[in-house]
């Protein structure tokens, strides 16, 4: 037998939804069945639970490492696991045909991990494997041999920028804040990721919470806060225990509490449960939703770092930026600066969707062209159909078309083409998509997700739904399109905070780029891309319906007949357009036009 | 001091005052719907925005501090239009039944309509319906005319400081609710009430009466306490139908549940209008003048004097009285009478 085998099991939330845990149970069962007792499975033969490597899409993904040499199997289910151990680890023989194939090695070969780097290498629950990654150096040269006034400045000139969506600058932001005189000073890593398809800080705190913990000692150093908050959503079970047990091994390890490093800075990080609220992730609300008040952005100024939390110094980091820190104060700012465009340096974590072969979580360089993301690391549109858009930044992002696909992506290219950053949602959409019925279903979203509190944005975004419902019902009316861009404006325009000021993007940039979509809709009563049922006409081809009768059985209003066996028919005189039949026809025998 | 321009005008203000303050001292008119001068600044109805130079968008002059060197405006085309929209907005989910509206002619989204000559709105869609009778004795509310501007929140909280209010749900059906959405069971101050710049929050006893229309307005002082907090009375004929305070009084508007709402006694059938006396024992109460009233008071405290000594009086006084009068009660009582039985229910 090889002198030491390591044994990755992925048990990210998408690694335990795919099986991850059945199958770790396995190999537990499979080893001690093979002879490879504990005794042995310790010294020579380590299993390891890891955290996301990014690509979901094939889990449950398994590393075997046989004296250095890794095999990475994907789609695995507990009863392979058996024959994993007989072949591979007793027989030495990799089971070729479930190893990954070359796209797997293609989709990460083309990103830059350095967030990334350590999810799916080291298991998140143990913090001697974050120490065996110069975990922790970072904070102990920050604190033992640096001056708060370095790290600032050594932050600064990285170029490091906020990563939950704003994009200013990290550095200048801690500057405001350490020179704000006062007695008590916080530090909060905003964990509240909330848009639909965001999967970047949950994977981050799941698969290395001790490097968000390890940004934030030196962020809160950098400033002089003596106590942090993690505000993390309750729906992220798994990141919230992850968290939690690598609060407490830090603390156990002195790395939390009194006299870190030996210092005479003390720090405590505590963790808030986000209760499901989505504006609570702006900063704003947070503190509110922390100091027990109802989630309600204010105006700004004063901003967090002059008058945060409890009325004291506050600064609000996301996930990600407090995860590029220990590298950057172990590095230097130089080599952070390194990767990235002009403007935006380093790199940036997507969570990559949508009508694409390969989805993710994914690692890019600043400044990385959009047609790379797409077709290098994506592997392209999903079924060889025809791009569309991207949608960039999550429900208040923007959708980028075919004719911007050079576009490099960093904070300011997204923004020139009327998109943005946002905390790194991309979504790519075909042409099988509508882009009013995309821009209703952002709006639903935000609509819904408003506080309420300022008028444009509870009324506004409210109106500006209906607009979009009525239109891809069918019901548009001659200047609808121009009714939704003036509101959409003034929406973004008169809005109290991010939330409103950014909801009516998806309905501008679609009206800027695909302006004709909505003219079908409303004046000739079409979607183009098959989508608006209400548009549609459904019929029954009779050369492909073979008479199951499962169209009519889903049919809620009995617009469906014909004899058992013999081709069925619509009566799109009683027919809603619910589409119940096209989904429920396994023949293909139901169109719409 | 903090030097800055507004509309091309020079303003000196002091540090804290905000770009609506500095406006307000320049005489210059912006429009507000969640601003009150008593309550921290909310910026939710975004009808005060301006613009500032080197600010990229609009910000709401109530909530940003004045700074050195600013250079605002507070009426653009833009501006009109962005707050022209937003009222469109609020009456688009307004019920806008003004003729039979309690809040008629004292209605600040009333007059913003009417500013901005909305009569056709462009917004049209889903009116939040509450369709809920609150059952508590004092305050009716209204909740389809609520535009919240989170006024009675703010008052209830910050002046009051009893929170019997507070914000629920989200997005478009958000609202103003007491705890569960139950039936609003609190101090009945009316503080509430009187914040509210529509018809969703009023008191029971105005329903009905006369809103405007041949309202006459008398300044005086309450009577319940020796606060003395200033009232304002509407009355219409011989009759109070309102009370009110203006918010620029030594109380700043601010009154208890019986400053607000117990004056149903001003006409009450019941109400003594005269001294009465009883003449003999068990007999009945006899209407009397002051004089008769007084002499008969002064008679039998010397008779009960005379006869048993200054201690056998006492005096009780009434914390609805004056200060000045309460001094002269217990002045009366040592020095003339001789005593000191002298208490009342917020004692000497």
């Amino acid at each position: 037998m090889a002198s030491e085998i390591i044994i990755n099991v992925c048990m990210g939330t998408g690694g335990i939804a795919a099986g991850g845990d059945l199958v770790m149970g396995a190999f537990i069962k499979e080893l001690d069945a093979a002879g490879i007792g504990n005794a042995v499975v310790k010294e020579k033969c380590r299993l390891h639970k890891v955290g996301c490597r990014g690509f979901c899409a094939r889990d449950v993904l398994v590393d075997i490492t046989v004296d250095s040499h890794v095999s990475t199997y994907q789609y695995i289910q507990p009863d392979m696991v058996q024959r994993l151990v007989r072949e591979h680890i007793v027989g030495a023989r990799p089971v070729q045909e479930w190893l990954v194939g070359e796209d797997y090695h293609i989709f990460h070969d083309n990103q830059t991990k350095r967030i990334l780097a350590d999810l799916g290498r080291i298991d998140p629950e143990s913090i001697d494997e974050y120490l065996a990654v110069d975990g922790y150096k970072a904070a102990e040269k920050a604190l033992t041999t640096m001056k708060p006034e370095e790290v600032v400045r050594t932050v600064k000139d990285s170029g490091l920028r906020g990563r939950g969506g704003g994009g200013f600058p990290t550095g200048l932001k801690w500057s405001f804040c350490a020179a704000v005189n006062a007695d008590q000073r916080y530090i909060i890593c905003n964990a509240d990721e909330g848009d639909p398809g965001a999967f970047m800080d949950r994977s981050v705190v799941e698969g290395n919470p001790h490097a968000v913990i390890e940004g934030m000692i030196i962020g809160a150093f950098a400033i002089g806060a003596s106590v942090g908050y993690v505000y993390i959503r309750a729906e992220y079970p798994l990141a919230v225990d992850r968290l939690r047990l690598a609060l407490r091994h830090a603390e156990a390890r002195g790395f939390l509490g009194e006299n870190l490093f030996g210092t005479d800075f003390n720090l405590k990080i505590k963790v808030k449960l986000g209760a499901g609220a989505f504006v609570c992730g702006e900063e704003t609300a947070l503190i509110a939703s922390i100091e027990g008040e109802r989630g309600m952005p204010r105006a700004k100024p004063p901003f967090p770092a002059n008058k945060g939390l409890w009325d004291k110094p506050t600064i609000i980091n996301n996930v990600e930026t407090f995860a590029n820190i220990p590298q950057i104060i172990n590095k230097g700012p130089e080599w952070y600066a390194s990767v990235g465009s002009e403007k935006s340096k380093g790199t940036k974590v997507i969570a990559l969707t949508g009508k694409i072969r390969n989805t993710g979580l994914i690692e890019i360089p600043m400044g990385m062209p959009l047609k790379d993301i797409i077709y290098k690391i994506g592997g392209g549109i999903e079924g060889d159909r025809l791009f569309k858009a991207v949608q960039t930044g999550g429900p208040s992002g923007g959708c980028i078309p075919q004719q911007h696909i050079d576009l490099p992506v960093d904070y300011e290219g997204l923004a020139s083409v009327g998109s943005m950053m946002g905390s790194g949602g991309m979504v790519v959409l075909d042409e099988t998509d509508c882009m009013v019925n995309i821009s209703k279903f952002f709006l639903e979203f935000t609509q819904a997700e408003s506080c309420g509190k300022c008028v444009p944005c509870r009324i506004g975004t409210k109106r500006l739904l209906e607009i979009l419902t009525r239109i891809t019902e069918g019901k548009g009316r001659e200047g609808d399109i121009e009714l939704l861009q003036m509101l959409a404006e003034d929406v973004r325009d008169s809005s109290l905070c991010g939330l409103g000021m950014s909801a009516p993007n998806p309905i501008i940039s679609t009206i800027r780029y695909f302006r004709h979509e909505y003219e079908a809709h409303i004046k000739h009563k079409k979607c183009p891309a098959k989508v608006c049922n209400k548009l549609l006409t459904f019929f029954i081809r009779a050369d492909m319906c073979v008479g199951c009768g499962m169209c009519a059985r889903a049919c809620s209003v009995n617009a469906i007949s014909g004899e058992k066996k013999q081709p069925h028919r619509i009566d799109n005189s009683l027919c809603i357009q619910c589409g119940s039949c096209f989904d429920a026809c396994k023949f293909s025998a139901v169109l719409k036009e | 001091m903090i030097n800055l321009t507004i509309n091309d005008k020079a303003v000196e203000v002091v540090e804290g005052t905000t770009v609506l303050e500095a406006a307000q001292q320049l005489k210059i008119d912006i429009p507000t719907l969640c601003h009150d001068p008593r309550l921290k600044p909310f910026g939710a109805c975004r009808l005060c925005i301006v613009e500032i130079g080197g600010m990229a968008k609009p910000v709401t002059s109530c909530t940003t501090p004045a700074a050195s060197g600013m250079v605002v405006k507070t009426n653009s085309q833009k501006l009109y239009r962005l707050r022209r929209t937003t009222v469109e907005l609020l009456l688009s989910d307004h019920p806008n039944d003004c003729m039979t509206c309690i809040g008629t002619g004292d209605c600040r989204l009333q007059e913003l309509a009417y500013f901005y000559g909305i009569r056709k709105n462009r917004f049209e869609g889903a009116m939040r319906d509450h369709n809920r009778v609150d059952a508590n004795p004092f305050i009716t509310r209204e909740q389809n005319k609520c535009v919240m501007c989170g006024l009675c929140v703010r008052v209830c909280e910050e002046v009051q400081g009893v929170g019997a209010i507070g914000y629920a749900e989200r997005g478009f059906e958000a609202k103003v609710i007491p705890p569960f959405g139950q039936d609003l069971n609190c101090e009945f101050c009316g503080q509430c009430v009187s914040v509210c710049p529509t018809g969703a929050l009023s008191a029971r006893l105005w329903s009905g009466k006369p809103r405007m229309e041949g309202v006459k307005f008398t300044d005086t002082t309450c009577g319940y306490c020796g606060c003395g907090c200033n009232l304002t009375l509407r009355s219409h004929g011989n009759q109070v139908i309102r009370v009110d305070s203006a918010a620029d009084n030594h109380n700043r508007g601010w009154l208890c549940v019986k400053g607000r709402f117990g004056f149903d006694f001003i006409g009450s059938a019941d109400r003594l209008k005269t001294p009465l006396i009883r003449k003999e024992k068990g007999g009945k109460f006899e209407s009397a003048t002051w004089d008769e009233a007084l002499d008969y008071v002064a008679k039998r405290m010397n008779e009960i004097k005379g006869k048993h000594g200054p201690d056998a009086l006492a005096g009780l006084c009434s914390a609805r009285c004056t200060n000045e009068e309460n001094y002269l009660f217990q002045k009366l009582f040592r020095a003339v009478i001789g005593t000191n039985n002298i208490d009342h229910c917020a004692r000497y």
